[in-house]
């Protein structure tokens, strides 16, 4: 009985550091800032392990009972505790005050553990035998938990599912506990029933762990997802609300289907319809064919080249019939031509030249995606552009990310192109930023196409003038070495979004 | 045993076997590697001389021992000139020295040298050199080379792991205090005064190529001086700054600052002004194969005279003609070439076994040329490490108390917006004792030994590190780098050792007294240079 419950040492502090890592990791997922995250949460955990200890002197008659019940809690709390900050993250303001309530709570209950079975143990073994045995065990229960945390558990199980088994396994000291001391305790029956009760709703949750972690996503995301996988290169997920279709990858929102037209039409006919007799046409990211859609209205166009990283996401829509309503199946059309690559290297490779390209890129949020606008992208692009060609960048907004814009400008005429910035309002993104850039002096178009529902020659002059809030502003030219948008875009959003 | 006995105890033994196979793991080490390196076995060769007689004999008017990058550039050299009659000779199966390069599926990645800072303007080989292989492009209205921009190193350059916390460039600036960076300033002035500063000959304080610096008995006279003393003398007492010096010369010469002269200290600092423009003197020009990618360029242009797997074990001149004794382990022959002329292009700790005229004289002064041992290491992982607090990863990663240097990122320079793998190319100067101890140590040192300390050192900014690593392999240098004491750079040693024989031409970064890739260059092509004018053939200096 003594190993046995020697054994219960050790799970028990297996589970109680893993709860911690728990709680830091999805601190530190949510809230970013891992280091600081960490270091309060174990700082918290190990004053609330303390405070269990202190209080445990308080617990008098009947220490098996109570261990077992501890027990109990312990795995109820500690074992949900993933889904419900995961929960609370999602459908609550108030994160923090609860991630902190629970680690104390958590933290109390474990540290009542270790006493008290210290007092269950001091009739069976010397006082010495007795401290180092357990710290023994309870040491090595850290130290398996530590190992298995981050290379079998979190990995493998994931966040969720590794909170409600290790909530298991505190259940199932409790049972075996009360089945070793089932003669010395009173009430066995009760206490069995309180046992088997938190079992099942555990397993329950371990088994339904995926739709909990779905139903926690789908809030953040506030409408249906109808579309969720993740590839090598991103998090796919598309939302529906009424008839509203929204493409989100990595959390970030590519197109509401309410107003991409807004976008899509400002991002390519301005610089298209300028050029004559348009034939071959490059597009750089834009997997979705929203913009092939737009491109593939102009007659003269033989052949669409859409380079794009992501397979899964040109394959969505290809494949997806909602998809392909909105994108007006621009991707099966015999005219396109998808290739998935990585555009930088691909451009580099392929000598091929183009009457208009499309740089459709994500926004330069890190140094990976800043290479896509430095001065070394632009020179390849002028290489790929046709004598009177043209390309449009789009440039994140020139109203949150105004020095982030202008750069851009800056950038592309730094290489010896004509850079034609613009701009225009859509609603679901604010006010949006274009560059036109080209060899030969920008002549913006005499008229439209008919079948647009946003752009019309008159009210087309508007995009090329900028109000006073989004003149140009000084900013240096962005290079390979020294990435200067990647600051400047930083710094800008942060201040939006904070 | 009941049923619920039964139950308990099987999810017991699942836990356990899982605990069991999760501990062996970490023993067992979940990637492989090996250790390789320059052959030892075959340097064993030369110093027992146990090596077949040669047999057959040909031909070669000019022929150039070692195909490191000096012994590359006296070819890159005369055959620029039009000659075409010469032959390298290379021990190993590749050529490239101390810049050679790997590559697996997932990057190339250096072995030794990966970086060349901006080429100063009396660095005119280098300079002609990269405006043929399109590192330069052009110059500016004001003479500025303009270099092809996915050849100097993307930003972020360098940061450095300290207090827990990852900071933008190298000099220390987390949990300094005002006394440090008024320090910090004080020697930044000072950087500046000799940047600026000309002997009373009128030449550069300190320029690369080194011959060309002042000869100032002022200037020269800190070669006598340790650059740690030096500092002392300044009252640099800031422990950061310190840090970072001793930390450059690690880096550069890969001993610690008070076994580099205080000359060759403040070179690494003050000689290195190539910046202009947007450019800073610090720019440095790097790719995924660190200066393997030059000697792949080299090889491109060289290709037909080069022979590997040649192990040249005897030089002997007499008047009119230079026979070379070469051993090829792979045959296990030896063969003769008859040469005119022949350019030694290896370390100077090799004259005294291979050249007959050096064993019958005294070589007391080829014992001042000592080495540091290097040990490199490529690591490649299966993803990058998690992104932490701080500057995001850069090409040059340091980690403020470590021994080592720290890592290189060898994708760094891909212009790739993902990248699943990686490669990390980490380096380690082992300055501990004495050269001869740390070498000795170096080779009986097991891969599993090296790759637990590797890993034991980059956990402490990446704890995952162990999890991430699929395949790791260590280079051991057992000479790599000559070291620039005090006294040696400009003591008698090295300048009887740049002498050149009547038909004996040498050419070795070890003739600058320090080893970089602009020296190594210069000291190839001033050889070839001289042959060249020996045999009137007509050219325009590149130096
Ligand atoms: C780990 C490390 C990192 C470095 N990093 C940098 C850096 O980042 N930047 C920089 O500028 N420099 C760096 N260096 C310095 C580097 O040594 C020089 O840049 C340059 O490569 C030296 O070239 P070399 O021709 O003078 O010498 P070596 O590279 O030593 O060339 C000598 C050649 O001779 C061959 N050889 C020797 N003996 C014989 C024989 N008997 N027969 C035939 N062939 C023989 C050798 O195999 C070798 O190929 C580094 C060096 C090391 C070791």
């Amino acid at each position: 009985m003594t190993y046995a419950l020697l054994i219960s040492v050790f799970v028990i502090a297996t589970c109680g550091l893993v709860y911690e890592l728990i709680a830091g990791t999805l601190a530190s997922y949510l809230l970013g800032d891992s280091v600081t995250q960490f270091s309060t949460i174990i700082g918290t955990y190990l004053f609330s392990m303390g405070m269990g200890s202190y209080l445990s002197r308080h617990i008098g008659k009947g220490l098996i009972g109570k261990f077992i019940q501890i027990e109990l809690f312990v795995g109820i709390l500690g074992g949900s505790s993933a889904s419900v900050l995961f929960l609370v993250f999602s459908y609550l303001g108030t994160f923090k005050l609860i991630l902190y309530f629970l680690v104390v709570l958590v933290g109390i209950l474990v540290g009542l553990e270790i006493p008290l079975l210290l007092r269950i143990l001091k009739a069976r073994l010397q006082f010495k035998d007795l401290v180092s045995q357990v710290l023994t065990f309870d040491y090595l229960g850290a130290l398996v938990a530590s190992l298995l945390f981050p290379v079998f558990l979190a990995p493998k199980l994931g966040l969720v599912r590794t909170c409600f088994l290790f909530g298991l396994i505190n259940a199932l000291v409790a049972a075996w506990t009360a089945w070793l001391f089932r003669e010395q305790l009173p009430q066995v029956k009760w206490i069995r029933a309180e046992c088997g009760a938190v079992t099942l709703l555990l397993l329950l949750g371990f088994v339904y762990a995926n739709q909990i972690t779905a139903l926690a996503e789908e809030s953040l995301y506030s409408d249906e997802i109808v579309f969720a996988k993740s590839s090598p290169y991103q998090r796919i997920v598309l939302t529906r609300w009424k008839d509203d279709l929204r493409l989100f990858l990595n959390g970030h929102l590519q197109f509401s289907s309410r107003d991409e037209y807004r976008y899509h039409e400002a991002l390519v006919h301005p610089g298209l319809q300028s050029i004559a007799n348009p034939r071959t046409v490059l597009v750089l990211g834009g997997g979705d064919g929203l913009a092939v859609r737009e491109i593939l209205k102009h007659p003269s166009i033989e052949a669409v080249t859409l380079v794009d990283l992501d397979p899964e996401v040109t394959g969505l829509f290809r494949s997806n019939p909602i998809l392909r309503q909105l994108n007006q199946d621009s991707l099966n059309s015999s005219k396109t031509k998808i290739i998935n690559a990585d555009a930088f290297v691909w451009l580099e490779q392929n000598p091929a030249c183009y009457d208009f390209v499309v740089v459709d890129f994500p926004d330069p949020t890190n140094h990976s995606l800043g290479k896509l606008y430095t001065t070394a992208f632009y020179r390849l692009l002028h290489k790929h552009l046709a004598e009177n060609g043209a390309a449009v960048i789009q440039s994140t907004s020139p109203l949150f990310a105004r020095q982030s814009f202008w750069c851009i400008v800056r950038t592309l005429e730094s290489v010896g192109l004509r850079a034609t910035p613009y701009h225009t309002y859509v609603p679901s993104f604010g006010e949006w930023g274009f560059v036109i850039a080209s060899k030969q002096t920008y002549i913006p178009p005499g008229s439209y196409l008919e079948n647009l529902k946003f752009l019309t020659a008159d009210t087309a002059a508007g995009l090329f003038h900028f109000p006073k809030d989004m003149h140009p502003v000084d900013v240096e030219i962005n290079r390979l070495n020294n990435q200067v948008l990647v600051q400047y875009y930083e710094s800008e959003w942060r201040q939006v979004t904070q | 045993m009941n049923r619920r006995q039964f139950l308990l105890t099987s999810a017991g033994l699942v836990c356990v076997g899982e605990i069991c196979s999760c501990i062996s793991h970490r023993h067992e080490a979940p990637f492989s590697g090996s250790i390789l390196g320059a052959s030892h076995n075959i340097g064993h060769l030369l110093r027992e001389g146990k090596v077949p007689a040669a047999t057959q004999e040909r031909k070669v008017p000019v022929v150039i021992v070692g195909g490191g990058i000096s012994g590359l550039s006296a070819g890159w050299k005369l055959d620029k000139a039009g000659f075409g009659e010469f032959e390298i000779l290379e021990l190993e199966s590749e050529i490239g020295g101390n810049s050679r390069f790997g590559e697996n599926q997932v990057s190339p990645y250096p072995w030794g040298a990966h970086y060349v800072p901006i080429p100063t303007k009396e660095s005119r080989a280098v300079r002609e050199l990269f405006e043929e292989l399109g590192v330069i492009q052009g110059y500016t209205s004001s003479g500025q080379p303009i270099f092809e921009e996915k050849y100097l190193c993307s930003s972020p350059q360098e940061r450095l792991y300290i207090h827990g916390r990852w900071q933008e460039g190298l000099l220390p600036l987390v949990g300094v205090t005002q006394r440090d960076l008024d320090q910090y300033e004080r020697f930044r002035a000072l950087v500046a005064h000799y940047k600026g500063h000309r002997g009373r000959d009128g030449r550069k304080a300190f320029c690369i190529p080194m011959e060309l610096s002042s000869q100032d008995k002022e200037l020269v006279a800190l070669d006598q001086l340790s650059f740690s003393d030096f500092l002392h003398n300044e009252g640099f007492d800031s422990v950061p700054l310190n840090w970072y010096m001793n930390y450059a010369c690690r880096d550069d010469y890969g001993c610690t600052m008070a076994d580099v002269s205080a000359w060759a200290g403040m070179h690494y600092f003050a000689s290195r002004d190539g910046g202009a423009g947007e450019l800073e003197d610090s720019t440095v020009l790097t790719w995924p194969e660190g200066n393997g990618w030059i000697v792949k360029q080299l090889r491109k242009k060289l290709q037909s005279h080069v022979t590997t797997d040649a192990l040249v074990f005897l030089i002997d001149c007499a008047p009119q003609r230079v026979t070379v004794d070469i051993y090829h382990p792979k045959e296990n022959v030896s063969t003769r070439i008859v040469a005119r002329d022949v350019i030694f292009a290896c370390p100077k700790h090799l004259v005294k076994y291979i050249i007959t005229a050096a064993r019958s004289s005294s070589t007391q002064y080829l014992n001042e040329f000592q080495y540091a041992p290097w040990l490199v290491a490529n690591l490649t992982l299966k993803s990058f490490p998690v992104a932490r607090t701080g500057t995001p990863i850069a090409w040059d990663n340091v980690i403020y108390d470590s021994e080592s240097l720290g890592y290189v990122v060898a994708t760094h320079q891909s212009l790739r917006t993902h990248l699943p793998q990686t490669v990390f190319t980490y380096y380690y100067p082992l300055t501990g004792t004495s050269p001869t101890e740390e070498r000795n140590r170096l080779l009986q040192t097991t891969w599993q030994t090296w790759a637990d300390f590797i890993l034991k050192d980059l956990s402490k900014p990446h704890p995952e590190i162990f999890a991430l690593v699929s395949h790791l392999d260590v280079f051991r240098w057992g000479h790599a780098m000559v070291r620039p004491r005090p006294g040696f750079v400009w003591g008698r040693a090295r300048r009887k050792a740049a002498e050149n024989l009547d038909h004996l031409y040498f050419a070795h970064s070890d003739l600058s007294g320090f080893s970089i890739f602009e020296e190594a260059q210069y000291r190839g092509v001033l050889a070839a240079e001289h042959i060249l004018g020996k045999y009137r053939i007509p050219f325009s200096s590149s130096l």
